[in-house]
């Protein structure tokens, strides 16, 4: 299942509906840095709610979304990891090193307004 | 066979969530809760991504198990694929995949209770793993 990305002002919302397969999780990374370019976003939320787990190519790709987005001039925030989500990766010794996480969609939005504040005003 | 068997035939990476997913909801049937089940619904979806990566196809085979007065979930991964040739070297964590970030089989065996593989080079790989239902809430 496609999951749908919702611009909010500079920035883009990727809000996970539900459970995703491999290739769901790759037309993702593709659909985002496609749309970075189209919409010119300084900043992306992930929001990963629903994901019942996430497994090491789940892992994989989300840091490969965030390094391709950060190569292509936004910021990437993942929200959303539920407590015994995040108690299995810690088991399976996964690590979002280097990739912004935040508790929600809020908590998102003000990561993302502080990354990115330096920019804009060089912007201005 | 067993008449409470599942078995979810594996050919492609779509069907990784489907045995997840079946996993999961017998989990929840025998009992096992909160974080436990994330950490059987991974170990499966780890197991079956091996067979998507590395065989041309397999099943996985989910069942209840019992032991003296323990309850629990045995998950079995088949696979007629080429086979593992060194099993130490690939259930050594880290060590490198196609896809994944090595941590696989590694890493399933770190989030199940009991973990066995065997691997013969052109006959296939079978991993059985379970995980006992805690008497204890965590």
């Amino acid at each position: 299942m496609r999951v749908p990305i919702l611009k909010q002002s500079h920035y883009l919302i990727a809000s996970i509906q539900s459970v995703l397969s491999d290739a769901d999780l790759l037309r993702l990374r593709d659909d985002l840095s496609e749309r970075v370019g189209q919409y010119r976003s300084r900043g992306v939320i992930i929001d990963v709610t629903v994901l019942d787990v996430i497994d090491s190519f789940a892992t994989r790709t989300l840091r490969a979304i965030a390094h391709m987005l950060r190569l292509r001039g936004a910021e990437t925030v993942i929200v959303g990891i539920q407590p015994e989500v995040a108690f299995g990766m810690v088991q399976l010794g996964l690590t979002l090193e280097g990739i912004g996480t935040a508790l929600d969609l809020e908590e998102g939005l003000a990561y993302l307004d502080q990354k990115t504040k330096r920019n804009l005003h060089v912007a201005k | 066979m067993s008449p409470n068997e599942t078995r979810v035939p594996i050919t492609s990476e779509a069907d990784i969530v489907t045995a997840r997913q079946k996993g999961r909801s017998l989990a929840v049937e025998l009992g096992f809760q909160g974080a436990d089940l994330t950490l059987i619904a991974t170990a499966i979806s780890e197991v079956s991504r091996n067979i998507v990566e590395y065989a041309e196809g397999g099943e996985i085979i989910l069942q209840p198990t019992n032991h003296g007065n323990r309850r629990g979930l045995s998950i079995v991964a088949r696979d007629d694929g080429p086979g593992i040739p060194d099993v130490a070297q690939a259930m050594q964590y880290g060590y490198s995949s196609r896809r994944g970030l090595g941590v696989g089989l590694p890493g399933a065996k770190l989030l199940m209770d009991d973990f066995d593989i065997v691997s013969k080079a052109g006959v296939g790989t079978t991993i059985t793993m379970k995980k006992w239902v805690r008497s204890n809430a965590r």
